[in-house]
C-alpha cells in the first residue's frame, strides 16, 4: 500500500507537488497522469525516496519514507523514466547487485533473475556488458531488476517508453498479474490508452496539485463526458486544448 | 500549398553558418560562468590567486634562467633557443596526444552529433565547427602554460610592444596544426576501429607514451648535467647546443621566428612556413574528413567487446567478501567490475607503476654517502621522504578514490531508491580505494626505506606514519569527492581537476605537513640521542606521536562523516 499525506515539494519559490493526498491499496494498479511538468515525476521520485518532501509524508506499506529510508525502501521496486545503469555490467550482474542491495541471492535469485531475462527476451544477452544494449533493452533489464527482489509495491514512471509490442504487451500482463496476487503498483504514463485498459483506480495532476481521482466510471462522472475515453477527459480536466490551434501553429 | 511551404520550395538549401553550430557550446560556456552559484566568487578567487601564484612561479623561474644566459656572452642565445624550442617540441607532443584523443570525443561520441549530422549541415561547416572545439578543448591548458613562458623571454630580452604579437603571429598556427594533424590520425583510426574500441587503444598509447616518457628522461639522469664534473669540455657543450635540430617541426619555427624577434635577425621564412603549413593541413584534413568521417561516424555507432564473464573474480573475491553481508560484497564486486573493464581507468595504473619505479629509482641514486653526511642526516632523509610518499598516495587518491561519488550520480536513482544506507555505500568506496593504496604506501616506504638503508626507529616511524596518513587522505578523498562532486562528467579523470579536487590537494598537503611537523620533535630528539647518548623524553615522544596520529584519524572520520551527512541529503530530480 502506498499513502500520500499532503505531499509537498518545493523548490525555491516553485511548487512541483503542492498537498498531494491519495492512497493506493495492496492489489491496485493506480495510473498517475497528467501533462509535461505537472510534477508526476518529483511525486513518484519521492515516493522512491530519491527525494526529500518539503512538507507531508509518504509511507509504503505503513512505514515512513522519510523516518524510516531502509525498511520502506525494502518493500520497493522503482522502474525511473530516465534509467542509467552501470555500461560496464552485463545484464545477469546488473540483477545479481540489484538484489544484493535488497540483501538477497543464492540460488533463488539467479533462478529470479534467468526467468526475468528470459520473459523478456535477453536471455541471450544475460553475459553482454550493458552497453551494447539498446534503449529498449536497457528498459526491460531496469524493469526486471525491480521484480528481481520480489517487492511489495512497485513505483513506475512511463515504463511503456522504448519498448517493442510483445514486451508492452508482456508488461502489461506481468503487471496485472502482479497486483492479482496483493501487491501495489504506482504508474505515471502519457500513453491514455494503456491508463485506460490497465489501470483501475486513475488520478490527474496539475500544478503539482490533484484534480480528479476514481475509476474510469468516476472520471467520466466528474468531467461529464459520457461514454468518452480517457483523452477526452484529460484534455477536459486539464484544459488542454492543443487540436484548437493546430492549423495556426502548421502555418506560422 | 499555403504560401510559406511554397516560399520555401524556391529558396536555396538551408545551411547553418559555422557561427551559429558554435553557439550552443558558447551559449553553455557563458551561461556556466554567469551562473549565481553559492561560492562561486570565492571559488574564482582561490583559483585566480593559485593562478596567479603558478604562473608567477614559471616566469620567475624562467627569468632568473634567462638571466643567466644572457651574461653567457657566447652561448646564451643558443641557450636560451635550445631551451625555448625544447619547451615547445614538449607542447607539441602534449598537443598532439590531447588532440587525438579529444578528436574522438568532439568528431565522434559527442552528445550534439546525431543532432548535427541530421541536420542539413555542410560537411566543411561541421568540419569546421568540431575542428575550432577541439582546438579550445585541447589546447587551453598549453596556452595557459605558454603565457608566462612567452613573457618570460619577452621581458628578459626586451622585446617590446610588438612582440605579444609576434607571439600571437606564431602560436595560432602552431596550435592548429596538431589540431588538424590529432583530429585526421583519429579519423583513421576510427575507420579502422570501432571508436569505443578506439578510445580504449588511445588511452592505453597515451599511457604508455606519458609512461615511456617519464622514464626515458629519469634513466638519462638530467641532473648529471647540473655537476660540473659532468662536462668534459666546453666545446663538448657547444657541439651539443649546435647539434642537429628539428628543421621540418613547427616548434623550430615557432622558436626561430620568436628569438629572430627577439635576439635578431628577423627572419620571415619560419612565419611563411607556420601558416602555410596550418593552412594546407587544414585543407587536406577537410578532404580527409570529406572522404572518411561518413564511414566513420558510421563505425562509431557500433560498440566493442561486450562478452563478460567473471567467474573467478566472484568465486574468490565473493567468498571473502562473505562475512560482510551480500550488499557490501555485491558494492565492492560492483567496484571492481567497472574499474578493470573500463580501459580508461586500468591503464593509468600502469603510468602509476611507472612513477613508482621512477620514485624509487631517485631513492636508489640519492648521493646520501660519501663525506661530510652524517647520521643525522641519511636518517633524515627518509623521514622527509614521507612527505613525498605521502603527496604521491594524496595524488593516486585524487585520481582513483575522489571520483568515487560523483561516478554514481547517474545511477544514484538505483541507490536512493533500494534499501542501501550512504553509509555502506561510503564503506565499499572507502575500503576498495584504501587496501590497495595502504599496500602500495608500505611498498613505497619499506622499500625506500630499506635502499636508503635507514635505522629501525625511523623505518617504524616511517610504517607507522604512512598508515596513518594513507586512512587520512582516502577519508578525505571520499570526503571531498562528496563535498564536491561532479555528478555530470563522464570521464573521471576530469573529475580531480575540479575545484574539489584542488581543495582535496591541499587539504592532503596540509594533513601531511602537520604530521611531519608533529613527529619532527620526538624524531630530532631520538636522533639527537642516539648521536650525543643522551636520553630520549618519553612523554614528548608520547605526544608528539599521539598528536599525529590525532590529526590523522580526525582527518580520516570527519570528511567521511561529513560527506556521508551531506549524502544523505543530496537530492538528483
Amino acid at each position: 500500500m502506498i499513502e500520500l499525506n499532503a505531499l509537498t515539494k518545493r523548490y525555491g519559490s516553485f511548487t512541483a507537488v503542492d498537498g498531494l493526498s491519495l492512497t493506493v491499496p495492496r492489489g491496485e494498479l493506480f495510473g498517475f497522469l497528467g501533462p509535461n511538468g505537472a510534477g508526476k515525476t518529483t511525486s513518484l521520485r519521492m515516493i522512491a525516496g530519491i527525494l526529500r518532501p518539503t512538507a507531508g509524508a509518504v509511507r509504503i506499506g505503513g512505514v515512513d519514507v522519510v523516518k524510516d529510508p531502509t525498511a520502506a525502501k525494502a518493500k520497493l521496486g522503482f522502474i525511473p523514466d530516465r534509467p542509467f545503469i552501470y555500461e560496464k555490467l552485463t545484464g545477469i550482474e546488473f540483477l545479481r547487485f540489484v538484489a544484493g542491495l535488497y540483501e538477497q541471492s543464492g540460488p533463488a535469485v539467479e533462478h529470479r533473475s534467468r526467468e526475468l531475462l528470459s520473459l523478456f527476451d535477453l536471455e541471450e544477452w544475460r553475459d553482454e556488458l550493458v552497453e551494447s544494449y539498446s534503449h529498449g533493452m536497457r528498459q526491460k533489464l531496469i524493469i526486471s531488476s525491480a521484480f528481481v527482489h520480489r517487492p511489495e509495491v512497485i513505483v513506475v514512471d512511463e515504463p511503456m517508453v522504448g519498448l517493442d509490442p510483445k514486451a508492452a504487451r508482456i508488461l502489461k500482463d506481468l503487471f496485472r498479474e502482479y497486483v492479482n496476487r496483493g501487491n501495489t503498483i504506482m504508474m505515471s504514463t502519457h500513453a491514455l490508452e494503456v491508463a485506460e485498459s490497465m489501470c483501475d483506480r486513475i488520478g490527474i495532476v496539475q500544478g503539482g496539485k490533484l484534480r480528479a481521482l476514481g475509476t474510469m466510471d468516476e472520471l467520466r462522472a466528474s468531467a461529464a463526458t459520457g461514454t468518452e475515453g480517457l483523452e477526452t477527459i484529460f484534455l477536459r480536466l486539464t484544459g488542454e486544448n492543443a487540436a484548437r490551434e493546430l492549423v495556426e501553429v502548421l502555418n506560422a | 500549398m499555403p504560401d510559406a511551404v511554397a516560399a520555401r520550395a524556391g529558396d536555396e538549401l538551408p545551411n547553418p553558418a559555422l557561427l551559429h553550430l558554435l553557439g550552443p557550446k558558447w551559449l553553455t560556456a557563458r551561461a556556466r560562468a554567469m551562473s549565481g552559484e553559492r561560492g562561486r566568487g570565492a571559488r574564482f578567487t582561490l583559483l585566480a590567486f593559485l593562478g596567479f601564484l603558478f604562473w608567477a612561479f614559471i616566469f620567475g623561474m624562467l627569468y632568473r634562467m634567462l638571466g643567466y644566459f644572457r651574461n653567457a656572452t657566447d652561448i646564451g642565445a643558443l641557450l636560451a633557443g635550445k631551451l625555448l624550442g625544447l619547451m615547445l617540441v614538449s607542447f607539441m607532443s602534449i598537443l598532439l596526444l590531447s588532440n587525438i584523443i579529444t578528436a574522438l570525443s568532439s568528431f565522434f561520441l559527442a552528445r550534439d552529433l546525431d543532432m548535427l549530422v541530421a541536420a542539413p549541415v555542410d560537411w566543411l561547416r561541421l568540419y569546421g565547427a568540431k575542428l575550432l572545439e577541439t582546438l579550445v578543448h585541447s589546447s587551453w591548458m598549453v596556452v595557459l602554460l605558454a603565457v608566462p613562458m612567452f613573457s618570460a623571454y619577452g621581458v628578459a630580452y626586451h622585446g617590446g610592444w610588438g612582440y605579444p604579437l609576434i607571439v600571437l603571429a606564431t602560436l595560432v598556427p602552431f596550435l592548429i596544426i596538431p589540431t588538424v594533424i590529432g583530429s585526421a590520425l583519429t579519423l583513421l583510426l576510427v575507420n579502422i576501429f570501432p571508436a569505443r574500441r578506439t578510445r580504449d587503444i588511445l588511452s592505453l598509447i597515451a599511457v604508455l607514451a606519458a609512461a615511456g616518457l617519464v622514464l626515458l628522461f629519469r634513466v638519462l639522469r638530467p641532473e648529471r648535467l647540473a655537476r660540473p664534473e659532468g662536462f668534459r669540455s666546453l666545446m663538448d657543450f657547444i657541439v651539443l647546443l649546435n647539434g642537429p635540430t628539428s628543421p621540418m617541426l613547427p616548434s623550430e619555427w615557432v622558436q626561430q621566428a620568436v628569438m629572430g624577434w627577439l635576439r635578431g635577425p628577423n627572419d620571415l621564412l619560419p612565419f611563411y612556413l607556420l601558416w602555410s603549413t596550418a593552412a594546407a593541413s587544414i585543407v587536406l584534413g577537410a578532404l580527409l574528413h570529406r572522404a572518411l568521417y561518413a564511414r566513420g561516424y558510421t563505425k562509431a555507432q557500433e560498440s566493442a567487446q561486450t562478452f563478460a564473464r567473471d567467474g573467478m573474480m566472484r568465486r574468490v573475491i565473493g567468498a571473502l567478501l562473505t562475512p560482510f553481508g551480500v550488499r557490501r560484497r555485491e558494492l565492492v564486486l560492483k567496484e571492481l567490475r567497472l574499474f578493470f573493464r573500463d580501459t580508461t581507468q586500468w591503464s593509468q595504473l600502469i603510468l602509476l607503476a611507472v612513477l613508482i619505479v621512477v620514485y624509487v629509482f631517485n631513492i636508489k641514486y640519492l648521493p646520501l654517502t660519501g663525506e661530510g653526511l652524517t647520521f643525522f642526516i641519511v636518517n633524515i632523509v627518509p623521514f622527509l621522504n614521507l612527505v613525498l610518499a605521502g603527496f604521491v598516495l594524496a595524488s593516486i587518491a585524487a585520481r582513483f578514490i575522489f571520483p568515487g561519488v560523483s561516478l554514481e550520480g547517474r545511477t544514484f536513482w538505483l541507490l536512493r531508491s533500494s534499501p542501501l544506507s550512504m553509509h555502506d555505500l561510503l564503506w565499499s568506496k572507502f575500503w576498495v580505494g584504501t587496501l590497495p593504496l595502504l599496500a602500495l604506501a608500505l611498498l613505497i616506504v619499506g622499500s625506500t626505506n630499506y635502499l636508503l638503508k635507514t635505522s629501525e626507529f625511523i623505518m617504524w616511524v616511517s610504517l607507522f606514519s604512512i598508515v596513518l596518513l594513507t586512512f587520512a587522505i582516502a577519508g578525505m578523498a571520499i570526503g571531498f569527492g562528496t563535498l564536491y562532486p561532479q555528478f555530470e562528467t563522464e570521464n573521471a579523470a576530469q573529475i580531480p581537476t575540479s575545484f574539489g579536487g584542488l581543495l582535496f590537494m591541499m587539504a592532503s598537503v596540509a594533513v601531511i605537513g602537520g604530521t611531519i611537523i608533529l613527529e619532527a620533535r620526538p624524531v630530532y630528539s631520538f636522533l639527537s640521542a642516539r648521536i650525543y647518548n643522551t636520553e630520549t623524553s618519553a612523554a614528548e615522544m608520547w605526544f608528539g606521536f599521539g598528536m599525529a596520529a590525532a590529526l590523522c584519524v580526525a582527518a580520516t572520520i570527519i570528511p567521511i562523516r561529513v560527506a556521508l551527512h551531506r549524502l544523505e541529503t543530496i537530492e538528483r530530480g
